[in-house]
């Protein structure tokens, strides 16, 4: 195993605010090879009662981390999910215990391409194994023996955190009580992997990428990934939100400069996203993680498709959508209860009416985080008498 | 709980499963858990009624029962409840023939357009009638297909579906409705409740 020092040497934190396990048992990826020893991140919130049934298991989108709650201690900014997720919120941390693990493949401590690679010590770049969804949730269930807890509450997750989510169900499906996938989907579209080819392109066409070699002269591509977060960005929002927040609004400007500085609102609030995304994120991840998503099939790993990938479930699902996401629209999630309820599963389905996009789980949206509370807590109270 | 409700939780034999469609506020499906430890569902169109079925730890999905039972196999539940709402549907036959398809069993309740006091709305004052069990006025009622009790006895019967029982409501009497009483029942009863198969 490589030195756990080694592990940091190209990391942008300090390894006091990171927890981790080491996965020791191996596994063997989709993609034929097998990884053993490999660290894998996360964070926890509130307190796991003596019962242990009051465990929830957040599940990350593809540019977020361990850190749901809080302060984040790396960026110093509020934990990702923080509108959804503390005291008194939704997921209520007085009330639950709280797991988030950070992806495998991603760079905030779990076990990425800017780790070392021990057979030549350099970082692994694009040596770095090509991971899947599947691949994650196998990687992350060692927590779930670390803090020996048998069965969860719930599990959670927006967007490829719903992906996982679905995974996590398919593969252990006596590991949770219930399940919440939300603006999610079981198969990546086209338009969904066009987007996400779009944004590797951008990284890899910055020559500061150099075909993933870069940490070592720490000249990173940073120009690529911004361009990469800006387009993606644009399809988090809803045509109307974004109208209605920028319009055609000047930043800080009478009028039009004839130039290509950043004359409106939104090219400078899009610039600024890009800029402070690259401070924390790693491209190579970026790669790797979007990969994963595109390689999505829950359908493919079973022969009758995705009906039978919940066949005799006893699984009490929560499928969320919004009006007006249309990077994951409602048709992904209505698809998912199709097969749910084909399989005979107990599934329930709301669409939160919203003009704030796919970003509608992220933000104060008052209809949805009331309902998640409503659906945990009543659950809780199934899931306690049930024992 | 109304009448009605009471009456289906009684009709419906513990632990089956069961499908409400149009369950509202989830009232009939937390009264067929409590009581009958039933495995009940529901799918309702009002995003905020759905939201309430949830947060009481239901599993309703939101959705059109016009368009939506498709994605049900066939005899999927062992009982499909549809409670005062096949009049409100564009293409009520439609939707019989889906709910016989994915429940063994059928309820169907109808607000009965033959009660006496409907008749008499039109036939003494002749206005649009106004009553507990048909409550909106004639531009805002979402009803568009009203029939009797008599009317849909003959309609089963046209289309051989069976009638394992029917029975007639008014406020909280009930009573058991047959060929040789139809014609007195369809007059005095409010709604009426089928099952059939």
């Amino acid at each position: 195993m490589p030195s756990l020092a080694g592990f940091f040497f190209y990391m942008n934190y300090k390894i006091e605010n990171i927890k981790q396990i080491i996965v020791t048992k191996p596994l063997k990826l989709d993609c034929g090879q097998t990884i053993k020893d490999f660290p894998i991140a996360y964070e926890t919130y509130g307190k796991l009662n003596k019962e242990k049934n009051n465990a929830i298991l957040i599940f990350h989108a593809l540019s977020g981390d361990q850190f749901v709650s809080g302060t984040n201690p790396v960026t110093n900014k509020v934990g990702w999910w923080s509108t959804a997720v503390g005291p008194g919120k939704a997921v209520d941390t007085e009330k639950y215990f709280i797991i988030c693990a950070n992806v495998l493949g991603g760079c905030m401590g779990s076990f990425g391409p800017k780790n070392l690679n021990i057979e030549d010590n350099e970082p692994y770049g694009l040596k770095f194994p090509v991971i899947t969804i599947r691949d994650m949730i196998r990687a992350q269930e060692s927590l779930l023996e670390h803090f020996e807890i048998k069965k969860l509450l719930s599990v959670l997750g927006g967007s490829m955190g719903g992906m996982q989510l679905l995974q996590f169900c398919a593969l252990y499906p006596d590991k949770t009580f219930s399940a919440v996938p939300i603006a999610s989907t079981a198969s990546h579209n086209a338009q969904q992997i066009a987007l996400n080819e779009l944004a590797r392109q951008a990284i890899m066409a910055d020559p500061l990428w150099n075909k993933g070699n870069y940490y070592k002269d720490k000249k990173i591509p940073k120009n690529g990934l911004a361009v990469a977060r800006m387009a993606a960005h644009i399809t988090y929002m809803s045509d109307k939100g974004l109208q209605e927040r920028f319009g055609r609004k000047l930043q800080e400007k009478k009028d039009y400069e004839f130039t290509f500085d950043a004359d409106f609102q939104i090219e400078s609030y899009l610039r600024h996203q890009g800029n402070v995304f690259v401070d924390r994120f790693d491209a190579n991840s970026y790669l790797y993680i979007s990969r994963a998503m595109d390689y999505f099939d829950l359908s493919k790993q079973f022969k009758n498709g995705l009906v039978e990938a919940f066949q005799n479930h006893k699984t009490k699902f929560l499928i969320i959508s919004f009006s007006s996401d249309w990077l994951y629209p409602t048709k992904n999630s209505k698809d998912i209860v199709i097969a749910l309820n084909a399989s005979g599963a107990n599934v329930a389905f709301a669409e939160i009416k919203t003009d704030k996009g796919h970003d509608s789980f992220l933000v104060k949206e008052l209809e949805f985080l009331e309902t998640l509370k409503g659906f945990l807590d009543s659950n809780f109270e199934i899931f306690k008498n049930e024992k | 709980m109304k009448n009605e409700f009471k009456i289906i939780v009684n009709l419906l034999p513990v632990q089956s499963r069961v499908l409400d469609v149009g369950c509202g506020d989830g009232t009939l499906i937390e009264a067929l858990i409590k009581q009958k430890s039933i495995d009940a569902r529901g799918i309702e169109l009002e995003e905020n009624k759905v939201k309430q079925c949830i947060s009481k730890g239901l599993s309703v999905i939101q959705g059109n029962a016009e368009t939506e039972l498709a994605q049900f196999p066939d005899k999927a539940f062992d009982f499909v409840v549809l409670s005062q709402t096949l009049q409100a549907f564009y293409q009520p036959v439609n939707v019989l023939n889906e709910l016989l398809r994915i429940g063994k069993k059928v309820i169907i309740s109808i607000p009965n357009f033959g009660y006496w006091r409907v008749r008499t709305s039109l036939l003494f004052f002749g206005k649009m009638p106004v009553t507990r069990s048909l409550p909106d006025s004639w531009y805002n009622t979402p009803n568009l297909h009203m029939c009797s009790i008599k009317d849909f006895y003959q309609f089963c019967d046209e289309k051989k579906i069976k009638m394992n029982k029917i029975i007639g409501v008014n406020n909280e009497k009930t009573s058991s409705i047959n060929r040789i009483n139809l014609e007195m029942k369809n007059l005095l009863s409010e709604v009426g409740i089928f099952l059939i198969s």
